[in-house]
């Protein structure tokens, strides 16, 4: 065999490998655009998700320091009361001095079942979209949530649905709700896990 | 109707579920010394013990409290803590206008019932959610100082 043939059944063994391989290769870059559209598409979902995981309803129990935020406008909480041993308050002043199971219209005093701050860990004051997004589903600093019991917490906690439902302040004045309506909140937080649950850069 | 423990008596209430455990206090049983400061759980003159724990009655509906077990200002000289809480207070002549000042007793008691030792932080953190409009803060620290050495 001399070095033309040699060379001409190696070109033709690397085309019949090729050809093979082309198949594989289109469906591999098929699945590889089909993830990165489910990507994109969940990363979306997180960011209408996340006006209202970022708004003060949410943000001013989930400080980043040892006192809660209250109102609107995240104003430090009067009194200036701290977490506590477990994010319920000192012992002689907790949270449930003042906060009862539910919204109380003759004081203005908000209420849920369980009021109470969230840990330190949890903190989502001052982080970006995606920054809320990674804390969200990090397991050493969620409680130990998987992707499922941070859908559940999100979708059915009492003290989580008290921001669909704030009341009325001392003065009569209603509360603003989170901006995006309960019902399609829950969509959304299932859709997004649904499509992998990704978070934004 | 709702049943009421309050200082150990059961009160059977005709009132509405949702009406303040104040008022309730105040205008239905008849027990005035704890006060309607703010009626918006910001002065802590309204502070009573609902199992042990001070709560500002103004904030608490009526219903939330029933089979619970109520302490006021009235009773709370007959528990060891809110006897000695009192006697400093007289002895150091803590009151003013005394206005605040059941709501005070109440919240001292509370604090030095969970936490026998605090420091001036752990007074100054619980204590400052009880106005005292003559200031009688410095008082009321150095009572609840001598009460917890005393309870030592």
């Amino acid at each position: 065999m001399n070095a033309r043939h040699c060379s001409m059944r190696l070109a033709a063994l690397v085309w019949s490998c090729a050809c093979l391989q082309l198949p594989v290769a289109f469906a591999q870059a098929g699945d590889a655009v089909a993830t990165e559209a489910k990507r994109r598409e969940s990363e979306q979902l997180y960011l209408r998700m996340h006006k209202v995981l970022s708004h003060p309803r949410c943000l001013n129990c989930h400080p980043k320091s040892d006192s809660p935020r209250q109102g609107a406008f995240e104003r430090p909480h009067v009194p200036a009361i701290t977490r506590g041993p477990h994010g319920k308050g000192p012992a002689a002043l907790q949270c449930s001095s003042c906060h009862q199971a539910q919204n109380n219209t003759a004081s203005g005093v908000p209420g849920a079942p369980n009021w109470h701050l969230a840990p330190l860990s949890m903190a989502w004051e001052g982080l970006s979209p995606g920054g809320l997004c990674r804390a969200l589903l990090d397991r050493k600093n969620n409680g130990n949530r998987n992707v499922e019991a941070t859908v559940k917490h999100l979708t059915t906690d009492e003290l989580v649905a008290w921001a669909w439902n704030p009341g009325a302040d001392p003065s009569g004045k209603p509360r603003e709700p989170v901006p995006v309506p309960r019902e399609e909140f829950v969509k959304l937080v299932n859709a997004w896990a649904k499509l992998g649950a990704a978070c934004p850069k | 109707m709702i049943a009421l423990n309050v200082n150990g008596k059961t009160h059977q209430l005709d009132v509405s579920p949702d009406m303040p455990l104040l008022w309730a206090i105040r205008d239905t049983i008849g027990l005035t010394g704890t006060k309607y400061g703010c009626g918006i759980a910001q002065c802590g003159a309204c502070t009573v013990h609902v199992d042990g724990n001070a709560v500002r009655s103004c904030s608490m509906p009526v219903s939330a409290a029933a089979g619970k077990r109520i302490t006021t200002i009235e009773n709370i000289g007959d528990t060891r803590v809110g006897k000695v809480v009192q006697s400093h207070w007289e002895r150091l002549d803590v009151v003013q206008c005394g206005y605040c000042q059941s709501g005070q007793i109440m919240s001292a008691t509370a604090l030095l019932a969970k936490n026998p030792q605090p420091t001036d932080a752990d007074i100054d953190l619980v204590m400052s959610a009880n106005v005292c409009r003559c200031a009688t803060y410095v008082r009321i620290r150095a009572a609840i100082k001598a009460a917890s050495k005393a309870l030592a």
